[in-house]
């Protein structure tokens, strides 16, 4: 059984000039120790499906539907108490904005105390002990010192490396990282990415990776899906989605992206484009989300939504016409 | 390149007085860009690279004389323009445009269109009449690829890249010889960076434009790029054609960026240089190499003296100056002496 | 939909259904309201307040200043609807011509004080010598608070509904001006505004056409909170006597009246005092409508 299965979720909300249906009918699943990544441009609904999880939509103007299981348990379903047992627990998140995380006025060893003490009752000192341990396991160096120290004397790298410690302190089953080097300068980037490659073995959480970076992507993910305008168009193992990328966005998506190390190896000099706006999602779509700028659409398209098949073992996409071997020029 | 370059800039400073204390007296300074050189063809594109807080976007304000400079010389064309009257500035800054990087906050909220366009052209007597201007405002659609009706529109009713598109069209209203481009591709999504990225390169192309492209992106900069000038705290350490730079670079830093972007392709081997700590503050920039605290090769002479930009051997072409001492050892010593972008991107 | 026979090998996949009730977006008046809903009652009720004051002469028979000494501290009734004071004069007609000084005064200081405000706090803003000089003035009056400050300055005057206009006006002003000059100095860090001086626009050309039109919103909104205030300052000078004349009737000069009797005659200060409390609320509910419809963070969320 997986760890999280996502269940045709649907994630709606009520705005003055109609229903955004930010999520609409997505469906997943992570299996124990694996990390997943989510990828999509802005409005795609990635970061919403990942509050989904946690339930942290306000409901209103949010409404969620659908299932959501961890470990089996429908977390839909489950009261506002379990509810915060599981927060912060056993599923724990970090975001993109390290500044704005962290609570300003309390010192980083309280911060990550505070969620050891509250879930595991632990004591004080217990908690400080378990805190500068988990400083030490994210690298901050001298975390003896660090621990007493505030969030605005922490630099932006380090500051994610506390939300990292504080997100894995309770030593969760599943980590959902929303952006989590977005805000980060590149050399500082790769350090936090090397710190979640390396945790990652050594602590074997899942993780759910929000992203639209397909570098980040393609350097920590293991499976990825892809979400346009609300739903899932593609899933796959990470090598077969970036080397045979089935869904015509998906294709677009990667060649749209320069390489580094273009001009050593002398390709493409122009960039792919996709052509036109993502549609506005207060409107019902009938058929495929991306038919208004793909280049391959047909009237089929634009009627009919195309159910998710699978094409090989493991990679599903949702387009009419991906499954037939050739139709689509990769 | 024989001719005079279009702009050319000499040792420019800023350095940003902190206030504080009870009278408000200045108590610190900000070295944001600290001695910085280079220069411009016509129709030529040089990138500024770094991270956050190198001072690459104060170097382009500080060209747009958007505030005084602290110290240097821009040359625009033979004039030098840095200590020019505004009064006789105003006509020049016709030749150097800027597109910003937010598309939201770079168009006024309460113009529409027509008059954000109609803007620079009237400051710069461009029209000879009304007719005259709905032409250009036609073109500057057209140039952009936006319908000639969307001028009676405002800002908030387009996306963010069709905004860009409208800076663009705002940028190019003056006719000019150069654009600044400050990150003007960073915030947008990436089906529509590319959408802009190949505008951009496609208007220069059309209109023989330079541009100084400011990015932290390295994968678009090599994309859209002719030179490269790499940015560390207030300073330039190095300066390279694109393909010697990507190909071999010749600094520390240099090669730590190129090796720190997340490529692309899953499950690629490329030797990795992960660079301790943070970039040290500008307030309090390190003495000798600035990039010492961070440099996995650094030793003892870099934390003294300060290195300076010099022409550094490059096979793949001339014109290749790095700041790093490493170039005065023995190529044997030097760990940059070979090339080696290659391993560090993972192509090839 | 789902009864069209899909050409062979072509899987429709499970349609979604809506979760919610469908919104049904609605234009005109009706949906305005429906959206601003503080802006829409704030407005009637100011609309209403506005009405009374301008045609007070038609929704009352009696002179709001004609004595009756034989019919003194009447309780309310079909003669005196809210009965009348210890003259004999009807406080319906004293509440509704009330309504004229406290909307003048509250209006015209919102304007007038917007409008040096809006002055000073520009030239604040973008002349750096001149702004530590008058932001220290400023300190200085806010430092004094603008009840005292109302009543010192009508203290050298005598008491008018000009006077009383002025001494309100002096009091807020420092305060509009602190916030024009902090919007005028977060506009001039905009983007659009460098790319306007790169594009060669005057400084003065730069104020009228970038910073000025982005002030206004901002100022609208504080000068409804100033409208709100001055109304009750209005009310407070006349209660103790330092505002308007005891001849005009004001809800402050009314208040002041009944006072003595509070505990036998409440209805006496009871109607002024709704009349002020409702205007003044309704005012504020306009000014919080129009802060969350103009702020353009607010609008165009999800």
């Amino acid at each position: 059984m997986a760890l999280l299965e996502v269940d045709a979720l649907q994630t709606h909300f009520r705005t003055p000039d109609g229903i955004n249906r930010a999520v609409d009918g997505v469906s997943f699943h992570v299996n124990a120790g694996e990390t997943l990544a989510i990828v999509g441009e802005s409005g795609c609904g990635k970061s919403v499906t990942a509050m989904s999880i946690l339930r942290l939509i306000p409901e209103p103007p949010g409404k969620i539907a659908g299932a959501i299981r961890f470990n089996g348990k429908n977390l839909l379903e489950a009261s506002d108490k379990e509810m915060r047992a599981i927060r912060g627990n056993e599923i724990s998140m970090i975001f993109q904005e390290p500044m704005t995380s962290l609570n300003p006025v309390l010192t980083v060893g309280r911060q990550i105390g505070e969620t050891l003490r509250l879930h595991q009752g632990m004591s004080a000192q217990a908690a400080e002990d378990r805190a500068v341990e988990m400083l030490n396991l994210v690298g901050i160096p001298e975390a003896k010192r660090r621990v007493k120290e505030y969030p605005h004397q922490l630099s932006g790298g380090m500051r994610q490396r506390v939300m990292i410690a504080i997100a894995l302190a309770c030593n969760p089953k599943l980590l959902i990282a929303d952006e989590p080097t977005t805000a980060l300068d590149v050399t500082i980037q790769a350090q936090i990415l090397d710190l979640m490659r390396d945790l990652k073995h050594r602590v074997g959480a899942a993780i759910v990776l929000i992203t639209h970076d397909l570098g980040v992507v393609a350097e920590v993910a293991e499976r990825v899906v892809v979400m346009y305008a609300g739903r899932k168009v593609e899933e796959a193992p990470v090598h077969a989605l970036f080397n045979k990328p089935r869904h015509p966005y998906t294709q677009g998506l990667l060649g749209s992206v320069p390489k580094l190390g273009s001009s050593l190896t002398g390709e493409a000099t122009r960039l792919a484009e996709i052509p036109g706006l993502v549609p506005s999602l207060k409107q019902k779509i009938p058929g495929c989300v991306f038919a208004s700028r793909c280049a391959h659409a047909t009237d089929l398209c634009t009627a009919v939504a195309p159910a998710l098949e699978e094409k090989a073992p493991g990679h599903v996409a949702a387009c009419h016409y991906a499954l037939r071997e050739g139709a689509l020029a990769a | 390149m024989s001719t005079a370059p279009l702009l050319q800039v000499n040792d420019l400073k800023k350095h940003f007085p902190i206030h504080g204390g009870f009278f408000g007296g200045v108590t610190a300074k900000v070295y944001a860009v600290d001695g910085i050189s280079f220069d411009i063809a016509k129709g030529e594109t040089l990138s500024l690279v770094g991270e956050s807080g190198c001072g690459k976007s104060t170097v382009g304000k500080a060209l747009l004389r958007l505030f005084p400079l602290t110290d240097g010389q821009v040359i625009l064309d033979g004039q030098r323009i840095d200590d020019m009257p505004s009064g006789t500035l105003r006509p020049l800054r016709r030749r150097m445009q800027v597109v910003f990087q937010d598309p939201f906050s770079s168009l006024n909220p309460r113009m529409r269109v027509r008059d954000i366009l109609a803007e620079p052209i009237r400051n710069f007597g461009l029209a000879k009449n009304s007719a005259d201007l709905e032409a250009r405002l036609a073109a500057l659609m057209d140039k952009v690829r936006l319908p000639r009706d969307a001028v009676n529109r405002w800002p908030h009713e387009f996306s963010g890249g069709q905004r860009q598109r409208i800076g663009i069209a705002r940028a190019l209203a003056g006719e000019p010889d150069l654009i600044i481009c400050d990150e003007a591709v960073s915030a947008l999504d990436v089906s529509v960076k590319a959408q802009i990225v190949n505008l951009l390169q496609d208007l220069q192309k059309e209109l023989g434009l330079a541009m100084l492209f400011i990015s932290h992106d390295l994968a678009i900069v090599e994309h859209m790029t002719h030179r490269v000038a790499v940015m560390y705290l207030g300073k330039i350490v190095e300066v390279a054609p694109r393909r010697s730079l990507f190909g071999a670079p010749k600094h520390p830093y240099t090669e730590a960026l190129l090796s720190a972007v997340p490529q692309p392709t899953p499950g690629i081997q490329r030797q990795r240089i992960i660079l301790k700590g943070d970039v040290p503050s500008p307030i309090n920039p390190p003495k000798g190499c600035r990039f010492h605290t961070r440099c996995p090769y650094a030793f003892d002479r870099c934390r003294v003296e300060e290195p300076v930009l010099r022409p550094i051997q490059d096979a793949m072409g001339e014109g290749h100056v790095s700041a790093c001492h490493l170039h005065d050892l023995p190529a044997a010593q030097n760990p940059l002496s070979e090339a080696k972008g290659a391993q560090l991107l993972a192509v090839g | 939909m789902s009864t069209t026979t899909l050409p062979p090998g072509v899987n429709a996949a499970v349609p979604m259904q809506d979760i919610m009730p469908p919104v049904r977006a609605r234009g005109g008046l009706f949906g305005f309201i429906r959206r601003n809903p503080t802006i829409a009652i704030g407005g009637l009720l100011v609309f209403l307040m506005v009405f009374i004051a301008v045609f007070a002469p038609f929704l009352t028979s009696k002179d709001p200043t004609a004595l009756a000494p034989a019919l003194r501290t009447r309780e309310p009734s079909a003669q005196f609807w809210f009965g009348s004071d210890m003259l004999g004069r009807d406080i319906y007609s004293r509440v509704l011509y009330g309504a004229r000084v406290s909307l003048t005064v509250g209006f015209a200081v919102a304007i007038c004080a917007s409008a040096i405000g809006l002055f000073i706090g520009l030239i604040s803003g973008f002349i750096r010598v001149a702004d530590s000089i008058i932001m220290r003035i400023m300190d200085g009056m806010m430092s004094i608070p603008s009840i005292l400050l109302a009543i010192a300055l009508m203290a050298l005057t005598r008491g008018s509904v000009g006077n009383v206009v002025l001494a309100i006006t002096i009091a807020e002003i420092p305060r509009v001006s602190r916030l024009v000059r902090g919007v005028v100095l977060s506009l001039r860090e905009q983007p659009y505004v460098d790319a306007a001086v790169a594009s060669g626009t005057r400084t003065p050309m730069i104020i009228i056409r970038h910073i000025l039109p982005n002030t206004l919103a901002p100022l609208t909104v504080q000068a409804t909170y100033i409208c709100a205030s001055a109304m009750i300052t209005e009310a407070i000078l006349s209660f103790i006597g330092a505002g308007t004349p005891p001849i005009i009737p004001s809800w402050g000069n009314i208040m002041a009246e009944g006072r003595a009797l509070w505990q036998v005659k409440p209805y006496i200060v009871f109607f002024p005092a709704l009349f002020l409390s409702i205007t003044v609320l309704a005012v504020n509910l306009l000014g919080d409508g129009l802060r969350d419809a103009l702020d353009p963070r607010m609008a165009k969320r999800l």
